[in-house]
């Protein structure tokens, strides 16, 4: 049993970047704004965390100013998608064409660095706690933190009044407007939330999966976490688990890798793509089930 | 954040304060679109515990001024005074908690959400569900309107979600509550019993703003009637005084033209034959069809009356095409059409056109004359698959002359045309491709007088040249008035078609409100069906 | 608020074809900005950073050489972005354009003159097959496009750069991962003299005039149009959307597949991982910069083309990095979507001064 500890762990650092991305992409989808931009955003999330370790700031700080250039990349596409009416597909493209960009114009100089490994002082606590220990003392707080974020995201959109307003609004901000709702304001907030969180996403993959910063580093994350939202069918539980399903992908390919030596370990590297590509598939054959779920006025523009 | 009564707390010395104030009055609204003057110069004075009709017919401005008295849109010019004190409501928000409430034609609620959520959400504080249930339950009891506050919007008939409209307005203590045509959506008898509750509701105190262009319900509920023409008033009178026709003098400016009479003649042989057709519907909240019947000849109208919901949507879809149906169930002159997709049958001689006008009927974005072209026969408009441009645009002329359609010329966008235009558009183009069948769907659905005359009365000439025409609307006047014979959908049901001359307003009602089961009401559409 | 947006009585066509010279210009200004950041002076930095590649005729060709993949992709995409289906996925359609046209140019490559057409025509089939995948699932099982195409992206860069270092590395090419130098009669003949710019332009060219004729004057091409504007109203024709979708993904694979195979028939000369420089991306700012019309997507692949060559010399020249000129083209992008919605919707004052009392509250 010893030996599935470091796949585990590993399976569970690999689910982390696509919890925040996915989580945040979904609330904006819940608010019914279709935000494309998760890869550009995750790209600036990634130089800009990395950048500010490289700064000397600690992992708070850079996850902090990570979280920070999502959103503050969101804006402009909040202010396309939402103040002005746009194609919100097209503005999401331009959004990840313009991140991507931007983060490999900022990220120049740090490029084939890579961070000294520094356990944090929080994880080594946690290290001590008896039974549970052997687990929390390998993940990095950043890991704990998307838990948190987990259960933020459940409890808001299904316990509190904001989050059932959030809902409301995705289902019909029309009705939502005529009730008395600042359908704009909401709709901001819930796309910057999540920029925020696709930024928090970037930084976790340079700060704490890879530890490093190359071009590509993010390799469609953004994306897959767009699917992941759909797979989950717009709800938080399953969008968690299928990050770690996904992430338990990511690690049974890099074991698969090692093992298998006979396959090309190209094709070994396409089956996160090729799973993506697969569960979308599955989940979209119910299109009534999807009718169902997807938030009503998701993709279109609202003006008062 | 604005303060909770930034549009509330507005006072003014300077007018003369004499008791009683009146709840609402506005002096002088004007609001300007962009391509037309919607209000203009617009008083209006509301007493408390008045009963008040705004009467005008579509496009006269009654929508707009509501806008504006309920924070959706903002005058150009104008005051609005609220129990003596200048107001300027910015926002839905600001409007009610003024203490203005509102029940909309087209319902602000959320299917996906329970009754008790979807009130929840409109109130102020973050209120409990359970107490707020049991507030639901006191004020659906004290003005007659039973809900259950658990059942999901999704699932309920157009008529429970007015109720659900209703109290939720009422749980904000409205000193004016705002009903935007309610009736459109109800049978005869549910009418009456919403009747019942706004008298009670105003004998409380509350003042009532009643939109319709139905006159004879106004005369019967209101005290008091503003009437609009083009954005300006015309007459304020008392209903009860007035006649139907001297009120619609003032609301179109003229006397009411009839539907000429047709050159009536037997009608033919069966045209078009919908035999036992059944079809679920593509929509989670959608009515699916149980075993709908129907058989139109040559030169006559079925209209098919109902309340929206149940079953309308899913029925032009299956005749025009949209969705096809299991084979043998639709069939025009003994052919079956029912695997056929819309283009396949329209070259056969069945054509449609849906209300909905703006993305579907038309394609707004697109210039006029290719919007002639959505339907028009491929060997006319097209040679070696290329557009024969000259002939399409002849086509598109065709249809603006013959049916008056007022538009700025053929390069402009259907979106651009009012209501009216783009309706006799999209009706005139229908009829030149000669259909021998046409199913259309609630043809005069916003649309003026004038329009809705010409377009009546090019149905009624189409019917005297031997099609067979099926009019599907949820005005029961309207199908009264062109209809040779009636049939009721309810519960995607369909029942017998009668003819016109022996159709019974309440008898109609109930079948309307899916009591088909009832003995009395079978027997009476057995009886119908007989003759 | 004093200044309110509100929608045209109609969409301006003034304004449709001057947004992309307001978003032009907004861009520039961002640019000197950027310049000025970087403490250099703003103006004149612009002027070289924009004037530079155009120096001589040699980067003359070049631009053509860049646009011609740019206009090619773009016109492809641009009749499926008309019908309303989200083709993100060219770049990967380019990169099997690639693989099919390189495999050819390496089994046959001296075989004779044919092998160069040959060479384009599998490799515009190579894109079409790799597009075919999601219009099939879109069409099969109502899977989202946007997001089957872009995995597929991922997939087809593996697939190369598994070929790349496996079977088709050079043995003579001190194990760099690259295939051997195709073969004179697999590349594409240059145009004009003493540049790089080769035939590729020409059928970029005529790939836009063929386009423009197909969407604006055949009844199939108003078919995909108005599915694209209005999909309730194509249901309601009997257009069905399904054959929209097809011949949208279908076009746009086969147009990157072709661009491809200009990549390695043409400056390339060999197979490199990195065959394609991002233009099945790029190649839809120049989609929608060009108004999804033909006749301004030439104009379009030509400015986005300009903009990757001065990123190129930015970096020779003025020592910036070169994904300058990526980050102008993304900007490019969100400004041209800003500016679109000044065809449908005007900007105007209104009157709305608080009353006295209301802002004491």
């Amino acid at each position: 049993m010893p030996d599935l500890l470091p796949i585990l762990v590993a399976a569970l650092v690999a689910g982390t970047p696509l919890v925040y991305a996915a989580l945040g992409e979904l609330v904006a989808e819940r608010a019914g704004v279709i935000n494309l931009g998760v890869e550009g955003m995750m790209v600036v999330g990634a130089v800009v965390g990395f950048a500010a370790m490289m700064g000397g700031a600690g992992w708070p700080a850079a996850a902090l100013a990570a979280a920070a250039a999502g959103a503050a990349l969101a804006l402009p596409f909040a202010a396309l998608a939402v103040s002005l009416g746009a194609n919100q597909i097209a503005a999401g493209l331009a959004l990840t064409i313009f991140g991507t960009s931007l983060g490999s114009y900022i990220g120049k100089p740090y490029v084939g660095m890579a961070l000294a490994p520094a356990p944090s002082a929080l994880q080594q606590a946690a290290g001590q706690i008896p039974g549970l220990g052997v687990v929390l003392g390998q993940l990095h707080p950043l890991v704990w933190l998307s838990w948190a974020v987990f259960g933020g995201v459940w409890w808001f959109l299904y316990r509190a009044r904001a989050g059932l307003v959030l809902r409301a609004v995705g289902e019909s901000p029309a009705s939502a407007w005529a009730i008395g709702h600042p359908v704009g304001r909401i709709r901001y907030a819930a796309v910057l939330f999540g920029g925020a969180m696709a930024g928090l996403a970037g930084a976790f993959v340079s700060v704490v999966y890879t530890a490093l910063w190359t071009e590509g580093l993010i390799a469609g994350r953004g994306w897959i976490a767009v699917a992941l939202v759909v797979f989950a069918t717009w709800r938080p539980g399953r969008c968690f688990a299928g990050a770690y399903l996904f992430g338990g992908a990511t690690i049974a390919q890099l074991f698969g890798q090692t093992a298998l030596a006979a396959v090309p370990s190209e094709l070994m590297s396409a089956l996160p793509y090729l799973a993506t590509v697969v569960v979308l598939v599955v989940i979209s054959r119910d299109e009534a089930r999807l009718r169902l779920h997807v938030p009503a006025s998701l993709g279109k523009p609202f003006s008062a | 954040m604005a303060g909770p009564e930034a549009g509330a707390r507005t006072t003014r010395d300077d007018g003369p304060i004499l008791p009683p104030p009146l709840r609402l009055e506005l002096r002088g609204i004007r609001k300007v679109y962009p391509a037309v003057v919607a209000n203009d110069g617009v008083d209006l004075a509301v007493a408390p515990g008045e009963i008040h009709a705004i009467v005008g017919e579509n496009g006269a401005g009654k929508s707009t001024l509501m806008k504006v008295i309920y924070g959706m849109a903002r005058p150009d010019a104008g005051e609005m005074l609220w129990n003596g004190r200048e107001v300027r409501p910015r926002t839905p928000a600001e409007a009610q908690r003024m203490g203005v409430g509102m029940v909309f034609q087209h319902f602000a609620l959320f299917d996906t959400l329970t009754v008790a959520e979807n009130i929840a959400l409109a109130l102020p504080g973050r209120p409990k569900l359970e107490p707020l249930s049991r507030r639901i339950a006191e004020v659906a009891g004290r003005y007659g309107l039973p809900v259950d506050p658990r059942r999901r919007i999704g699932s309920m008939s157009v008529g429970e979600r007015q109720r659900v409209e209703i109290i939720r307005a009422l749980l904000q203590d409205p000193g004016l509550l705002i009903m935007d045509e309610p009736t459109s959506v109800l049978t005869p008898q549910a009418v009456e019993s919403l009747f019942v509750t706004l008298r009670r509701l105003a004998a409380d105190g509350c003042s009532i703003l009643y939109i319709s262009h139905k006159l004879e319900e106004v005369r019967a509920l209101c005290s008091k009637a503003t009437i609009l023409r083009a954005g300006r008033v015309t007459g304020v009178c008392d209903p009860r005084a007035e006649t139907a026709a001297s009120m619609a003098r003032m609301m179109i400016g003229a006397d009411l033209k009839a539907l000429r009479p047709a050159a009536r003649q037997a009608p033919g042989a069966p045209l078009l034959v919908i035999d036992r057709l059944s079809a679920p519907s593509p929509d989670p909240f959608g009515t699916a069809l149980h075993e709908v019947s129907l058989t139109v000849r040559a030169g006559e109208i079925v209209g098919v009356a109902g309340v929206s919901g149940n079953g309308q949507a899913e029925l032009m879809d299956a005749l025009s095409g949209e969705r096809t149906s299991p084979p043998g169930t639709i069939r025009l002159d003994g052919r079956d059409l029912a695997r056929m997709g819309p283009r396949a049958r329209r070259r056969l001689g069945l054509s449609s056109a849906p209300e909905d006008r703006l993305g579907r009927s038309a394609a707004p974005d697109l210039p006029l004359h290719e919007n002639a072209l959505l339907t028009a026969r491929a060997a006319q408009t097209t040679a070696w698959g290329f557009l024969r441009r000259a002939k399409i645009r002849a086509a598109a002329r065709r249809i603006v002359e013959e049916f008056g359609v007022r538009a700025g010329g053929l390069d402009a966008p259907a979106g651009s045309l009012s209501g009216g235009n783009l309706q006799k558009f999209v009706i005139g183009r229908e009829i030149l491709n000669a259909p021998r069948a046409l199913v259309v769907t609630q043809p005069t659905w916003g649309v003026d007088v004038g329009a809705a005359l010409t377009i009546r009365q090019a149905l009624a000439e189409l019917r005297d040249r031997g099609a067979a025409v099926v009019v599907i609307s949820e005005e029961l006047d309207e199908l009264m008035e062109i209809s040779d014979r009636i049939a009721v959908i309810a519960g995607g049901r369909l029942t017998p078609a009668i003819p016109r001359a022996q159709c019974d307003r309440d008898a109609i009602g109930l079948a309307m409100s899916g009591r088909l089961d009832t003995p009395a009401a079978e027997q009476e559409t057995a009886d119908a069906a007989a003759h | 608020m004093p200044l309110r947006i509100e929608r045209r009585p109609r969409p301006s066509r003034a304004m449709s074809w001057a947004s992309p010279l307001i978003a032009a210009a907004l861009t520039a200004a961002v640019a000197m900005i950027l310049f000025a950041l970087d403490g250099r002076e703003p103006v004149s930095t612009l002027w070289i950073f924009l004037t530079t590649p155009l120096a001589d005729l040699y980067g003359f060709g070049e631009l053509l050489l860049k646009a011609a993949p740019l206009i090619l992709i773009g016109v492809g995409l641009a009749i499926g972005f008309r019908a309303g289906v989200w083709n993100i996925g060219a770049e990967g359609q380019l990169v099997l354009g690639v693989i099919f046209g390189g495999w050819l140019a390496l089994e046959f490559g001296g075989a004779g003159p044919w092998v160069m057409p040959a060479m384009l025509l599998a490799g515009g089939i190579g894109g079409a097959l790799w597009a075919a995948v999601p219009a099939l699932l879109r069409t099969r099982f109502n899977a989202s496009e946007i997001l089957t195409s872009l995995m597929l992206n991922y997939c087809a860069q593996l697939w190369l750069a598994y070929l790349v270092f496996g079977p088709w590395r050079d043995p003579a090419g001190f194990n760099f991962p690259q295939s051997a130098p195709l073969h004179p009669d697999a590349l594409l003949p240059i145009v004009i003299e003493n540049t790089r710019a080769n035939i590729e332009i020409v059928i970029a060219v005529a790939a836009a005039l063929v386009a423009w004729i197909f969407i604006e004057r055949t009844h199939l091409g108003f078919q995909l149009r108005v599915t694209g504007a209005a999909p309730g109203a194509a249901r309601y024709a009997g257009f069905p959307v399904r054959r929209a979708v097809w011949i949208g993904m279908l076009t746009g694979g086969f147009a990157a597949g072709v661009a491809g195979v200009g990549e390695i028939a043409g400056p390339l000369g060999q197979i490199f991982p990195t065959a394609s420089a991002g233009y099945g991306y790029a190649a839809i700012i120049v989609a929608f910069l060009g108004r999804l019309h033909p006749a301004g997507i030439v104009p379009a692949g030509l400015l986005l083309a300009l903009l990757a060559i001065a990123g190129d010399y930015a970096q020779m020249m003025l020592g910036m990095p070169s994904s300058i000129g990526g980050l102008f083209q993304g900007t490019l992008l969100f400004f041209l979507l800003a500016a679109d919605v000044l065809t449908t919707w005007r900007i105007r004052r209104v009157e709305d001064a608080p009353l006295p009392a209301t802002e004491a509250a």
